[in-house]
């Protein structure tokens, strides 16, 4: 049977009383889902005031991603299909407020009012058809329409997705960008199978300075094929965003590594120049910045 | 359900072109305290519907809001300490919500109001 839960059945039906309490039981995926949370949360990019956001967890399932936003400080409303996940949430006495509701039928809040949306696992699941009434397409598009008019203008939503493949992937960012969004999939750990975890970034109104995309985190081979050291400075860019200009993925791959800086600084040496020592330190990475 | 989340529901059923606000049939409601934020608040002001907060309010028995508010009164500790008890602690725990416009009623139980719509309504 394929691995892939969205394949199995409804997600009504996949998460269960006996699915949801096994995946809230499992520390591993208590652990997974918090981390993805929190990268949600830092790619919504909220301003850094402190002031306390009303937020949108979209397939909320039993709460663990919402968490996150409460830990920040922020306030939400957690939407799921499933009843049973639901469940648990209520009995993890999570802080938000629960809703059952099918985000392929369109999210019924005022326009405008929701200040960031975060969605982790969940969207993938609308491509598929589990009743003879589901058209993907038309849910898809009833989800992202229903998104952009709920979110304030200037605010983003953050999607966790893990599609099926290639086409899905397309699919999804096509209904996004058709509703109105700018942004793109940002890419965290590309190079990893395991790691690898890809997030919809959207951004709500015309494009701007805030809506360019952030970089993913990871390795990027092409940059760091002279280093192998695997440390945790090695976060390089790799997006696919067909709004970016080419030239800027140009400018990574032209830095160069650290054998090409220790072979200039022995040949400036032999030519006699004062030249520090080479440490660790020469030609290191630096951290990425957004 | 919060009715701070009450404010932000609209009923979209299809064709329904003014689904808020969803009327409340209270069968219980509890009270849970919560930390109280200014910023969260002054925040949030603008987006409220107030009149609409103000009947919700008083149909869990709470009438310590004023009919009308406007954003001076964001400088008053007494009214946001009014405003906080209603947005965020007063929660419907067992009743439905009324699409004003159809009369479909959206059950809630537990705290949790049911939304999904039947396939004739999306
Ligand atoms: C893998 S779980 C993730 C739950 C939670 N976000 C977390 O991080 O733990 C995916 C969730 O998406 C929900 N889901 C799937 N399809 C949905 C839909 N159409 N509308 C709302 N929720 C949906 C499922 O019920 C399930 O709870």
């Amino acid at each position: 049977m394929s691995s892939r839960p969205e394949l199995q059945a409804p997600p009504e039906i996949f998460y269960d009383d006996a699915e949801a309490r096994k995946y809230t039981s499992s520390s591993r995926i208590i652990e997974i889902q918090s981390k993805l949370s929190e990268r949600a949360l830092e790619l919504l990019a909220l301003p850094d005031d402190g002031v306390p956001r009303l937020l949108l967890d979209i397939g909320c399932g039993s709460g663990l991603s919402g968490e996150t936003l409460s830990e920040n400080g922020h306030r939400w409303i957690g939407l799921d299909i499933s009843q049973s996940m639901l469940n648990i949430a209520l009995e993890r006495e999570v802080e938000g407020d629960l809703m059952l509701s099918d985000m392929g039928q369109g999210l019924g809040f005022r326009p405008g009012v929701i200040d960031g949306a975060i969605s982790i696992s969940a969207v993938q699941w609308l491509c598929n058809a589990d009743k003879s009434s589901h058209n993907p397409r038309l849910r898809l598009k009833a989800f992202f329409g229903s998104l952009y008019r709920c979110l304030a203008r200037g605010a983003r939503a953050v999607l966790q997705v893990y599609p099926e493949n290639l086409a899905q992937r397309e699919l999804i960012l096509g209904f996004a960008m058709r509703a109105g969004f700018a942004g793109g999939v940002v890419v965290d750990y590309p190079h990893s199978s395991k790691s690898r975890k890809e997030y919809l970034v959207l951004t709500c109104g015309p494009p701007s300075l805030s809506t360019a995309l952030p970089s993913g985190k990871g390795e990027d081979g092409e940059t760091c094929s002279d280093d192998d050291s695997g440390d945790e400075d090695n976060q390089t860019v790799c997006i696919s965003d067909r709004h970016r200009p080419r030239k800027k993925l140009k400018t990574t791959k032209k830095v160069k590594g650290r054998e090409w800086v220790i072979k200039k600084k022995e040949q400036m040496r032999r030519k006699g120049n004062m030249v520090p020592p080479d440490t660790k330190y020469t030609a290191r990475k630096r951290k990425a910045r957004f | 359900m919060r009715l701070l989340t009450h404010n932000m529901l609209s009923c979209n059923i299809k064709g329904v072109t003014n689904g808020f606000p969803l009327r409340l049939e209270v069968e219980k409601f509890v009270e849970k305290e919560v930390d109280f934020s200014a910023e969260f608040l002054r925040n949030i002001f603008p987006k409220i519907e107030w009149k609409a907060l103000v009947d919700a309010a008083r149909s869990m028995g709470y009438a310590e809001l004023p009919d009308e508010a406007d954003s001076s009164m964001l400088d008053s500790d007494d009214f946001l300490k009014k405003f906080h008890h209603a947005l965020l602690e007063l929660h419907l725990e067992e009743g439905a919500l009324i699409c004003p416009e159809t009369g479909r009623r959206f059950p809630v139980n537990k705290g949790i109001p049911n939304m999904l719509l039947h396939e004739d309504e999306v």
